[in-house]
């Protein structure tokens, strides 16, 4: 159950490990799929600021920024932890996180192993249009419940 | 607070509930196994379980009489479906940008 939770990734990349984190965070616009954005048109460049807490987002051709997570660990040329912010909706939100973590281990002054996982998946359970009738049967419910455990009142 | 997106946060927002979930996701388990492990009321599971389940979490099987409870895959298997495939064409291209000729980067 836990794989099904999670996406794991290994490959072998004939580089340096310096290079394939590099190419990975300040080259992202080089190889990331350009028809993978949120933006509205299209996308020009995607931005890692390289250190903890920095933004992770795209600027798309007519300039507009749109967020999609942030840096949660930045260990040059080691290791890499992106928080993915957008939901099922692919709409960013701050309080919504899944984690992308990439590890490079050189295995040789020419080649990096890079392990990739993508985990948390079970967060995008919870906007799912399959499951909007059953959450607006649940809604009162949760809001209830939600605010009897967080002594929150539902507005 | 009052939007689709947030009711799944809302219902893992509780620590209580979170780690019901949490027991699910190792394997399937009825509402005694699942209070056995924690410091609340098999009611109290019961209360948590409907919350989960209303917002797409947890589904149950029936065991004969008893309920056994399991995460529910069945939006989430979509979208990890997608990532899957988006992940393995993200990465190849970024495996033949890190072995082009390094006048780039």
């Amino acid at each position: 159950m836990p794989d099904a939770l999670s996406i794991q990734k290994q490959l072998v990349v004939e580089a340096p490990a310096e290079r394939a984190f590099r190419l990975f965070t300040a080259h992202m616009t080089a190889w990331w799929p350009k028809t993978y954005h949120i933006g509205a048109s299209p996308l020009k460049a995607c931005v890692i600021e390289p250190h903890e807490g920095g933004r992770w987002y795209e600027i798309t051709e007519d300039g507009q920024e749109c967020m999609w997570g942030k840096v949660l660990a930045w260990d040059p040329p080691r290791r890499l932890v992106l928080a993915w912010q957008l939901t099922r909706a692919y709409a960013y939100d701050p309080d919504f996180v899944t984690e992308v973590e990439v590890r490079f281990t050189a295995l040789s002054p020419t080649r990096t192993q890079v392990d990739f996982e993508h985990r948390s998946l079970e967060r995008f359970g919870e906007g799912a249009p399959t499951q909007r009738d059953r959450m607006n049967e649940g809604w009162g419910l949760i809001l209830t419940s939600f605010a009897a455990t967080t002594a929150t009142t539902p507005a | 607070m009052a939007t689709h997106q947030s009711a799944g946060f809302a219902a893992l927002a509780d620590p209580t509930r979170r780690a019901v979930f949490e027991r699910l996701a190792r394997r399937p388990l009825s509402v005694q196994q699942i209070a056995d492990g924690l410091p609340v009321s098999r009611p109290a599971v019961s209360q948590h379980l409907k919350v989960l389940a209303a917002a797409g979490l947890v589904a149950h099987d029936r065991d004969g009489t008893r309920r056994v409870y399991r995460v529910d895959m069945r939006g989430i298997a979509a979208m990890r479906g997608y990532l899957d495939r988006f992940w393995d064409h993200a990465l190849a291209a970024f495996k033949a940008a890190a072995e082009k000729e390094e006048t780039d980067a």
